[in-house]
């Protein structure tokens, strides 16, 4: 790789690139920066923040605060700042090698860089919420809409109605709320059996008091809101009006088939760890049962089977903010013991306090994730469903090519195109993998899931075009 | 018949495999294919789908002409039109050199009395490859050949086959090899079978079959990357390539733009495992983007890579073991054994059946002395 491609502002190599600026990257960046070593953070956004804390420093400017948890990315960011690594913004990460070499375009040029070590935070995506009509103009995810809100101070306008399941749909609600916007309701579909289960790990949230507390308050704003809040919904569906877009949303509640005109749905069927990278680079995952997502395997400090990667927060398993940060720290450490910088002593005595702190941050998980663990109705979607945005591919199709022989989520590319679209998978993943293994009448686990290849993110044949590599070894000699 | 009541086991479900399972069991012959994985997992399912004489080896044109055949009433073999669609391939010059190349190519294929490559002009490539860039100054062309969809006919020669009466059996990987009262014992991971004949289509893993004889074939493999890129409205029809750069440019059906050229990724051949070198296919992106100026802006969707068996000629192994009788061999396709497939697998079962066939494959014997080096 040649110094003079890349851009002045862009340096070649770095001791350890972190991805991802979000709680898990910024932490892991500013703690390795802050003990010497050399950091560049890339993100793809134009700001720092990750998703929780998205526009942080934007928004503090301006004087708006979403609330009081947003505080707490103010002071990461600060942190980050005086630390002296390198945030390198809206870059977009299509490669890692397993030799530590970084992929990512930037304002339309494409750049290799070398690290020693490469942090991946990049964090949880949404889970997809699959219903009849969720691909209807109108219908987004609540993910889409708070980065609306954080990003430009929209909340949308008409009839709004938010549909789903986990602690970002009433947080979602709240900063909606706050912002002036108006909610015709929330039809919470969390399967009723939750709460009871939940309850059974009351014990550890105890020790999280603060966080119950939050999630209380947040219950109450939208109460005294006035927000008509539906629970125990079923059989959720969009339809369109006579203009293709959406028209009308109806669910069964009370054993009663309700119709609700509607002009925005918002969906929300919680998170999942983002696995683009790690799948990539053919990491083992495993199936989290609980959560019902994969997980890149890695150890307590984030090392992964790839001497050269790492991964911390979210993308490691859903842990949420606090936990993410404490993390990101952890993978810095031993990143820094990997890189000589830091003897074991050194890095283990630095650690036992955040190993203290992260078990603090846990106690919540298992409480949250009893509470929030998804309706198998939005798991393995009915009938004509689609479950493949882009490809246009329903679960019956995906049905019939199990039928046909079709044993997992690889073939069925070649079956139905299923996957193959611009999302690569990225939203249909876990869906796919979910009705395949009830078809089959297998666990998840044995389904697997896609093959998924770099690029990761959208290049274009251009960007990679100029690329710099050695003489094509394909040329006539 | 042997007892266990096969007449032939094939190794390997790919595209050769399941030819070769097809023409044998339309033979009655009782015929079962063992795939380690599934069929069409490696190159037979995810290669470009060129279906091309253009430009073959001159030792490889007789049967390339036979398959073309085949693939142009490919609905009448196996009940499906696997996405064949002879939209026509277009081998551009960039140069006069390049021209003057492509016009020694042309006199000598004409000469050996085969006239499906034409030499054309700017004007007639123009209309040919609207898009194509200002710089190049005429091609080569074979107006009939076309590209097919490989997972489909994959899929296709697999319905086909069982149709016919032979057995696929997948997840079941052969690990032993030993002749016995003029029987093969084929171990795998389900038991052991017997059948008089064994043929080793086991593409890039074959010479590891041929070594469970005592057989040495040398051969290497390539791990060919290619690139898919998002959907664009129709603007080229035939398959385009270069005379002095590797690439194979085509758009799909779907409107999609398949990219490849053999430009080579990495791969560990015993994890059967293969990754893009992206530095390595920068070149093809480059290629691509200089004959075809409208693709600078297009986005990369995914890109690939397969691992397939190359020998040190460039052409396949297709016949009898040196060593062993009763063993067949048929891989080496080094990058473009897809449109040789149905003709291939005729002349193996006929070989096979018979013990002889007047198929064109004698130039591809496993001790051919030009093989001899592996490169
Ligand atoms: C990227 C790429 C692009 C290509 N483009 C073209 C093109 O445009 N036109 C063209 O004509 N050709 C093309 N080719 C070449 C073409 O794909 C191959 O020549 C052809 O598919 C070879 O088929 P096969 O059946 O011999 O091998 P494969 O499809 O590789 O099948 C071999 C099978 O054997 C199985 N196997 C291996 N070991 C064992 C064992 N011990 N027991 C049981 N099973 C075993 C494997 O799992 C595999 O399924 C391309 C190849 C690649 C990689």
């Amino acid at each position: 790789m040649s110094a003079e491609r890349i851009a002045t502002d862009v340096p070649a190599r770095a001791d350890i690139v972190v991805i991802g600026g979000g709680p898990a990257g910024l932490a892991a960046a500013t703690e390795a920066a802050r003990r010497g070593a050399a950091v560049v953070l890339l993100d793809e956004q134009p700001a720092l923040g990750g998703q929780v804390y998205r526009a942080v420093e934007a928004n503090r400017a301006r004087g708006k605060t979403l609330d009081a948890d947003y505080a707490e990315g103010g002071r990461l960011v600060d942190a980050f700042r005086a630390s002296g690594a390198l945030a390198i913004h809206e870059a977009s990460v299509w490669l890692v090698e397993p030799d530590g070499t970084v992929g990512f375009s930037r304002a339309g040029a494409a750049t290799l860089m070398k690290a020693e070590r490469v942090i991946v935070a990049t964090g949880a995506v949404e889970r997809a919420m699959p219903i009849p009509g969720w691909t209807l103009p109108g219908v987004m995810t609540v993910g889409a809409a708070q980065i609306l809100l954080k990003t430009a101070g929209l909340v949308p306008q008409g009839r709004v109605w938010i549909a789903g399941s986990g602690p970002l749909l009433r947080l979602y609600a709240v900063q909606a709320l706050a912002a002036g916007g108006q909610l015709a309701g929330i039809i919470d579909t969390t399967p009723p059996g939750n709460r009871r289960a939940a309850l059974r790990h009351m014990g550890g949230a105890m020790g999280a008091l603060g966080e119950l507390r939050k999630g209380l308050a947040w219950t109450q704003a939208i109460r005294q809101a006035g927000v008509p809040w539906i629970t125990g919904a079923h059989d959720l569906r969009a339809e369109a009006d006579d203009d293709g877009a959406l028209g009308t949303i109806s669910f069964t509640a009370d054993g009663a088939r309700r119709s609700e005109p509607a002009d925005t749905l918002l969906l929300h069927n919680g998170v999942v760890p983002n696995v683009q990278i790690t799948r990539a680079l053919d990491i083992e995952h495993d199936w989290n049962q609980t959560q019902r997502a994969f997980r890149p395997r890695c150890d307590a400090w984030g090392s992964t089977s790839v001497p050269a990667v790492m991964i911390a927060g979210d993308g490691a398993g859903i842990v949420g903010a606090a936990a993410s940060a404490i993390a990101g720290r952890l993978a810095a450490l031993e990143s820094l013991r990997a890189l000589g910088r830091l003897d074991q002593a050194a890095r283990d005595d630095a650690a036992a306090p955040l190993r203290r702190a992260l078990a603090r941050a846990l106690a919540i998980r298992p409480f949250l994730d009893a509470l929030f663990a998804p309706s198998p109705e939005y798991l393995v979607p009915a009938g004509e469903t689609i479950v493949c945005r882009c490809e246009e591919v329903t679960a019956s199709a995906l049905r019939q090519a199990v039928s046909l022989g079709c044993l997992g989520p690889n073939q069925l590319k070649s079956f139905t195109r299923c996957g193959m679209g611009p999302c690569q998978g990225r939203i249909c993943g876990l869906t796919v993998a979910e009705v395949i293994a009830s078809a089959r009448g297998a666990s998840v686990a044995d389904v697997g899931y896609y093959r998924l290849r770099f690029p990761i993110k959208p290049l274009t044949l251009g960007e990679l075009a100029a690329v710099h590599a050695p003489a094509d070894p394909t040329a006539p000699r | 018949m042997s007892a266990a009541g096969y007449d032939a086991i094939v190794i390997g479900g790919g595209l050769h495999g399941l030819s070769v399972a097809l023409h044998l069991a339309r033979r009655r012959k009782r015929v079962i294919v063992l795939e380690r994985r599934y069929a069409g997992r490696h190159s037979s399912g995810i290669n470009a789908g060129g279906v091309r004489r253009l430009g073959r080896d001159i030792r490889e044109i007789a049967l390339s002409v036979i398959a073309m055949e085949m693939w142009h009433s490919i609905e009448s073999l196996v009940g499906d039109d696997c996405g064949f669609v002879a939209g026509g391939q277009v081998k551009v010059a960039e140069s006069d050199a390049d021209m003057a190349k492509l016009a020694r190519r042309e006199a000598e294929v004409r000469a050996l009395g085969y006239d499906h490559e034409e030499l054309v002009d700017q004007a007639e490539l123009r209309r040919i490859v609207p898009a194509i860039a200002e710089h190049c100054v005429g091609a080569l062309v074979s107006r009939t050949d076309g590209a097919a969809d490989p997972y489909r006919t994959t899929t296709a020669f697999r319905r086909a086959a069982v149709a016919a009466g032979a057995e696929i059996r997948e997840d079941d990987g052969v690990t032993g090899l030993e002749r016995a009262n003029d029987l093969w014992q084929v171990t795998c991971a389900s038991g052991t079978i017997e059948a008089p004949a064994v043929v080793n289509c086991a593409g890039a893993w074959a010479t590891r079959i041929a070594a469970m004889v005592g057989e040495t074939i040398p051969c290497g493999v390539k791990a060919s990357m290619m690139i898919v890129t998002e959907r664009m409205p129709t603007f080229v029809e035939p398959t385009v390539g270069a005379t002095s750069r590797s690439l194979s440019f085509k758009q799909t059906a779907a409107g999609t733009v398949v990219i490849g050229g053999g430009h080579q990724g990495r791969c560990d051949v015993a994890a059967e495992r293969s990754v893009v070198d992206f530095g390595n296919l920068a070149h093809a992106a480059r290629i691509a983007t200089e004959l075809f100026p409208v693709m600078r802006g297009v986005r990369i969707v995914r890109t690939w890579c397969g691992i397939e068996a190359r020998t040190a000629d460039e052409i396949p192994f297709i016949g009898p073991s040196a060593v062993a009788p009763g063993l067949f061999h048929s891989f080496g396709y080094s990058g473009h054994g897809f449109q040789l497939a149905p003709a291939a697998g005729a002349a193996l079962a006929g070989l096979i059946a018979t013990g002889s066939t007047n198929l064109p494959i004698a130039p591809f014997g496993v001790t051919r002395t030009s093989a001899a080096a592996v490169r």
